[in-house]
């Protein structure tokens, strides 16, 4: 019994730090939005009922640059597929009520999926997972509101402070960890060539939907089980 | 409905679709095929890498550059140094920022 609550605190102590960890993003995303021209209730609208960081980003900087609606869905949906891998790890550690299990799905993201997968017991890999998505879930809207709300009262402090800036490198914070991997980095560089190419002839969004093909270069068919792509 | 307003609606009944068909559908009964989770967790780098780009150069579809990529460039240093992003985003804006000071 005392192993498992040293394990739960440093469960805790684990969220909590993950949770700190992404709130500069959640600024980011609010100025982002104050940037946009995007109000303070769609910014906690994207931040509770989408709920994943960077296709929030990825939704918002397309219609930033003037994108279709349907563009910026697509943006956000292909980024967001990954949510269905997780869901299926999670859900033996998940089992309970239909109700209960509709209402934690919404926590389905990166972090509540990296603490959860990483613990040794279905009972603890549900608290990670909600210690996880929780503590991410409050900061994240938390930042969002105070990014917003600031800087929507004054906007020449976007470029003034260089917090335009901040976007393409939190973009580049999210994917710096991958690109140790061979492919990953293979796949960055085919996406962000293929999306330069293209800004100039398409409309905004298409250059960042076109790059998800970068995935094709890899073969994904001549995936084995075992293979390391993470 | 603002068109932002429709994107939180239809891109977060989408997601919430994604995130929610393992735990209510499949349960522990099936598991997804191997190909499709490594092309899944594939999939979000040349995405982001673009949206670096985007990010970076874009404005109505030409490609501008301009203060910004003073400020990207100092956070590739900051994540190369292995610094907490909390820097990663504060030397992005601060770069940036004196960038625009100085030379615009």
């Amino acid at each position: 019994m005392a192993v498992n609550d040293a394990q739960r605190r440093s469960i805790r102590a684990q969220a909590i730090s993950i949770g700190l960890a992404i709130s500069p993003f959640g600024l980011a995303f609010g100025a982002l939005c104050a940037e946009s021209g995007i109000g303070v209730w769609e910014a906690l609208g994207f931040s509770s009922i989408v709920f994943g960081g960077s296709s929030q980003f990825a939704a918002v900087s397309v219609l930033a640059d003037d994108g279709t609606v349907i563009a910026a869905i697509t943006a956000g949906l292909l980024l967001n597929l990954r949510s269905l891998a997780f869901g299926v790890s999670m859900a033996p550690s998940l089992k309970g009520s239909l109700l209960w299990r509709a209402g934690v799905s919404q926590l389905m993201i990166d972090e509540s999926t990296a603490i959860g997968t990483s613990q040794g017991t279905h009972e603890l890999r549900r608290y990670g997972y909600l210690w996880g998505g929780l503590s991410v879930f409050v900061l994240w809207n938390a930042t969002t509101l105070i990014g917003v709300s600031v800087l929507s009262e004054a906007e020449s402090l976007i470029t003034d402070l260089g917090i335009d800036a901040t976007i393409p490198a939190a973009f580049l914070g999210l994917i710096w960890n991958k690109l140790e991997n061979a492919k990953h980095r293979a796949v960055a560089v085919i996406g962000a060539i293929t999306a330069l190419i293209l800004i100039p002839f398409t409309p905004a969004g298409i250059p960042v939907i076109a790059a998800a093909s970068a995935i094709i270069w890899v073969r994904p068919w001549t995936i084995r089980e075992g293979d390391n792509y993470e | 409905m603002s068109d932002a307003g429709l994107v939180v609606v239809l891109l977060g009944a989408g997601t919430y679709v994604l995130k929610a068909l393992g735990p209510i559908y499949f349960g522990n009964r099936r598991e997804l095929p191997s190909k499709f989770k490594t092309m899944a967790l594939l999939l979000p780098t040349p995405l982001i890498a673009a949206l670096v780009i985007t990010s970076t150069f874009s404005s109505d579809n030409v490609i501008t550059i301009d203060a910004r990529i003073v400020g990207v460039i100092a956070a590739g240093i900051a994540l190369w140094k292995k610094l907490p992003f909390v820097f990663v985003v504060v030397i992005a804006a601060f770069a940036t920022a004196l960038f625009r000071l100085i030379v615009v």
